[in-house]
């Protein structure tokens, strides 16, 4: 167990690193120019050149990346360009309501998923089932900002259950987590569904039946806890899949997290946010995955980490 | 004297399956009766409807079959007219059922102490600690090692033997008067077979149930069965007392079906004809082995290592056919893809005198040529997606042999050759019947015209009937091509109705090693023997000796990374017949 945590943890070590280059090198070579935006439209070549240097832009490539590595090991993440900020400062106050939203974002939509995967999966071939194959297909293919002004109109215009945006009480959290799980919950009703249905026709749900098990007891103590193994693999990769909806989402409901201090910074070419931004989701998404795996072998004990 | 009234008394059963409307029947007009303390085989070959029988005592038929006449009494109660809520308080109490996979008829992510006291609390009022004190009872019952310690091990812990153990425990917990055994053996080995069929006997003269025995083998029929009931095609052709009906069957269905079980003591009375020593033999292995590495200490190094083949010597004369038996993990699998380069092994293994070692990966091309290989399952060995044709063809094109209509005309030669028809070769293989799609299998493995063909349990999937006719083709393929087989089976009867010569593994090394007369004649390695003695034999009227051994954890071929296994020094008894000592851990 010991052996197995300390190379995953050099794995994921390995993987931040080269997402660190990736990010970097592309930033470098994009075509939009930092040291422009900060010094605005009227500066003169001097003061350019002047930031430039500054900002030690005027390095070449390897010299800049080695420097923010550096700082990245002590865990500095630089200033922001723009606002003169602690990169590691401005994303560690938006860090908590973006982790609040994940996980409401999460629980959604493994609740709304895994439920209709379950009810669809009890209703094969039935009309039910297929409804909600439709349902899911359209949860998958509504684009996120379409949803999330949709629920906006209905839930906070209309009816007024709801506060129209912002951050604070759980009745804000609502919407946008609903929100972000929607495309999430129906990949995993349509996941949940299929597993169940490979679940229900293995010999042990048989010999479950043959002992006179009441089919409550079947479903949720012999069919979910082995149809719900390869769901749990799906979850960490998932967190990955969620990055990019925060990012719409948080913009669509004024929530204050790091998804919308991401779609600033990239307006800005504030390239400090942006790699903070990086940096951190793939600290997210590597740990998500992780998790995932440790998590298994309690479930599954033919599974052993090695 | 007065017969006791039947506790089960089935009469005029219909199930039918219905397929987008239209209504086939699967058991038709079945009528019998099972007494107390009684066991009834029914017996018949895939497709003849016995399963389904089961299934729909125990109320458990699939969602598109139902029971569309006839009566099923059991105590009183028709349970044709039980509706799924009246049905489940029957199931496990009453009527308990056992299934042919031990391997996945139990929940893998649950700990056998769950699985049995969830079936116990299921019907009793019991609490979590007195169902556990009955469960461990039960095991003990089925006379399993260390119950305690079973209670909390999960499902893979287990060997299929223990596992089936298991099952039964679980389905006589509650002394059912009724227990349904579907194929309970089939998926054993040879001796766990004997020890489990002897166990459910005894069980039976304990709890005084009644017993409905599923089966194919009539060899199992005839060791465990007082009346049989043997059906085709979903209907019964005749029903009898066991003794009866081996001793004078009446219908010819029957006849044929015993005629063609294969029999221990058949091939003695073939001529004994050893092909001469050929100066290079078609395969040759000196001092063969594979091992796996596996676990993982903390710095990811495996801690431990399966000795799955140790040491193994022998040679495959041109023409000859060489039998490898053994129970499942004796290594014999783990040979033949070593011989074909599937596994890398240490040694030595020659094919047609070119060592496999330090082959190019041309070399290693060409070696398939040589050597070929029939599977176990014709079904999984098929391309669902390509013609049967195409797939018999493909290895002339993966060695550029011909052209496209030479190949073609190959193709059909090996179709008409096998005993289908040409024109067969634009079909797919879900079309065909499991025999004929072993047929095709073995048309591929011709191809090539290879000197050698592996079967790897080739015939052990199929109907006795079936295998019978597979087993023909392949012996006159033999004189026909001049091609050796390397004979790997489970099943001694059939071994010593085709082979030549045959090594007996135990743990990844060969026990025993002679021509057949000298094995099957005069076995003389311990485990040789048990082999034989534990084959089921198909004449109810013999009596054999009782085999009893408390089920463990059968011995395994793993050990930690340095530590050495013993080697087996074999002797020759003359001609050729080597033993192993008997002193084997």
């Amino acid at each position: 167990m010991a052996g197995y945590l300390l190379r995953r943890v050099i794995q994921a070590v390995l993987i931040l690193l080269g997402v660190s280059f990736i990010t970097f090198v592309l930033l470098y070579v994009l075509p939009a120019d930092p040291v422009r935006q900060i010094a605005g439209r009227s500066a003169t070549a001097q003061t350019v050149e002047n930031i430039r240097q500054q900002l030690g832009l005027d390095q070449p490539l390897l010299v800049q990346y080695g420097r923010y590595l550096a700082g990245l090991v002590q865990g500095d993440m630089g200033r922001s360009y723009l606002q003169r900020t602690e990169v590691s400062a401005l994303i560690a106050s938006r860090l908590p309501a973006t982790l609040l939203l994940m996980a409401g974002g999460i629980f959604c939509e493994l609740l709304i998923g895994l439920t209709l995967g379950v009810i669809a999966a009890m209703f094969r071939g039935r009309p039910l089932d297929q409804a909600l194959m439709v349902t899911s297909f359209v949860a998958v293919s509504a684009p996120q900002f379409v949803v999330g002004l949709l629920l906006l109109y209905v839930f906070a215009v209309q009816l007024g259950w709801f506060p129209i945006g912002g951050y604070g009480t759980f009745a804000h959290l609502v919407l946008p987590a609903i929100t972000l799980g929607i495309m999430g919950s129906g990949w995993y009703s349509r996941m949940m569904r299929s597993s169940m249905i490979e679940v229900l026709r293995q010999d042990y749900i048989r010999t479950a039946r043959a002992k006179g098990l009441t089919r409550a007891r079947i479903l949720t103590r012999h069919a979910l806890p082995n149809a719900i193994l390869p769901i749990i693999a799906m979850i960490g990769i998932d967190i990955g899949i969620f990055m990019g909806g925060l990012v719409v989402v948080e913009s669509v409901f004024g929530w204050p997290g790091i998804g919308q201090l991401a779609w600033q910074a990239i307006q800005r070419v504030d390239i400090p946010i942006i790699m903070g931004v990086t940096m951190v989701s793939a600290t997210a998404i590597v740990l998500g995955n992780l998790l995932a795996d440790v998590i298994t072998p309690f479930i599954d004990p033919r599974i052993k980490m090695r | 004297m007065t017969m006791p009234d039947p506790l089960l008394s089935v009469r005029d059963l219909t199930v039918s399956v219905r397929d987008r409307g239209v209504v086939k029947p699967l058991v038709s007009d079945l009528s019998f009766d099972l007494r107390a303390g009684e066991t009834l085989a029914i017996a018949g070959e895939s497709g003849s409807g016995k399963s389904i029988t089961s299934l729909a005592l125990m109320g458990l038929l699939p969602n598109n079959v139902t029971v569309t006449s006839g009566q099923m009494v059991l105590g009183g109660t028709d349970l044709t007219q039980l509706n799924e809520n009246q049905m489940r308080p029957l199931r496990g109490a009453q009527v308990a059922m056992i299934f042919q996979e031990p391997m996945t008829s139990l929940n893998p992510v649950q700990t056998i102490g769950t699985q049995l006291t969830e079936a116990i609390r299921a019907h009793e009022p019991l609490s979590r600690n007195q169902a556990r004190v009955a469960a461990i009872a039960a095991l003990r019952q089925v006379r399993l090692a260390e119950p305690e310690r079973r209670m909390g091990q999960y499902p893979h812990e287990l060997s299929g033997g223990m596992r089936q153990r298991v099952m039964i425990a679980m389905a006589l917990a509650l002394r059912p008067a009724l227990l349904i055994a579907d194929e309970p053996t089939t998926a054993l080995d040879v001796t766990v077979q004997r020890e489990v069929l002897e166990l459910l006997r005894d069980l039976q003269q304990q709890t005084g149930a009644a017993i409905i025995l599923i089966t194919h083998d009539m060899g199992v029929v005839a060791e465990t069965a007082d009346r049989v009931v043997v059906m085709q095609a979903g209907r019964m052709v005749e029903q009898g007392r066991t003794t009866d009906v081996f001793a004078a069957p009446q219908a010819e269905y029957t006849r044929d079906l015993l005629a063609a079980v294969p029999r221990l003591g058949a091939g003695a009375a073939r001529a004994a004809s050893l092909p001469p020593k050929a100066l290079v033999p078609v395969a040759r292995l000196v001092d063969v082995k594979v091992h796996f590495d596996i676990g993982a200490n903390f710095l990811g190094r495996p801690t431990h290592r399966v000795h799955a083949v140790e040491g193994v010597t022998f040679d495959i004369q041109p023409g000859e056919t060489f039998g490898l038996v053994g129970e499942s993990g004796c290594g014999k699998s783990t040979i033949a893809k070593a011989l074909v380069g599937l596994v890398p092994h240490q040694g030595q293994i020659n094919v047609d005198g070119k060592s496999l070692a330090g082959l190019t990966a041309q070399g290693r091309k060409d070696i398939c040529r040589d050597v070929q290989m029939v599977f176990q399952d014709p079904m999984a060995a098929l391309d669902p997606r390509m013609k049967v044709g195409d797939a018999v063809a493909e290895p002339l094109v993966i060695h550029g042999i011909g052209t496209a209509s030479e190949r073609h005309d190959r193709t059909a030669e090996l179709f008409r050759r096998v005993g289908l028809t040409p024109d067969q070769m634009t079909r797919y293989p879900h079309e065909f019947s499991g025999g004929q799609r072993q047929r095709i299998c073995v048309a591929r493995a011709l191809a090539l015209r290879p000197r050698l063909i592996i079967c790897d349990e080739s015939v052990s999937a199929l109907d006795v009937s079936v295998q019978a006719r597979v087993l023909a083709l392949l012996e006159e393929l033999k004189a026909e091509f001049g091609v050796a087989y390397l004979f790997i089976s489970h099943d001694m009867a059939v071994v010593e109705n085709v082979v030549d010569r045959l090594a007996v593994m135990y743990l990844g090394q060969i026990v025993e090693m002679g021509t057949r007369d000298q094995i099957f004649g005069n076995p003389r390695h311990p485990y040789t023997r048990r082999l034989l003695e534990a084959v089921p034999i198909p004449d109810p009227t013999r009596t054999r000796l009782p085999y009893l051994r408390p089920a463990g954890e059968p011995p395994s071929p793993m050990r930690r990374i340095g530590e050495q296994i013993t080697r087996l020094a074999l002797t020759d008894l003359g001609g050729g017949h080597l033993v192993a000592p008997e002193a084997v851990s």
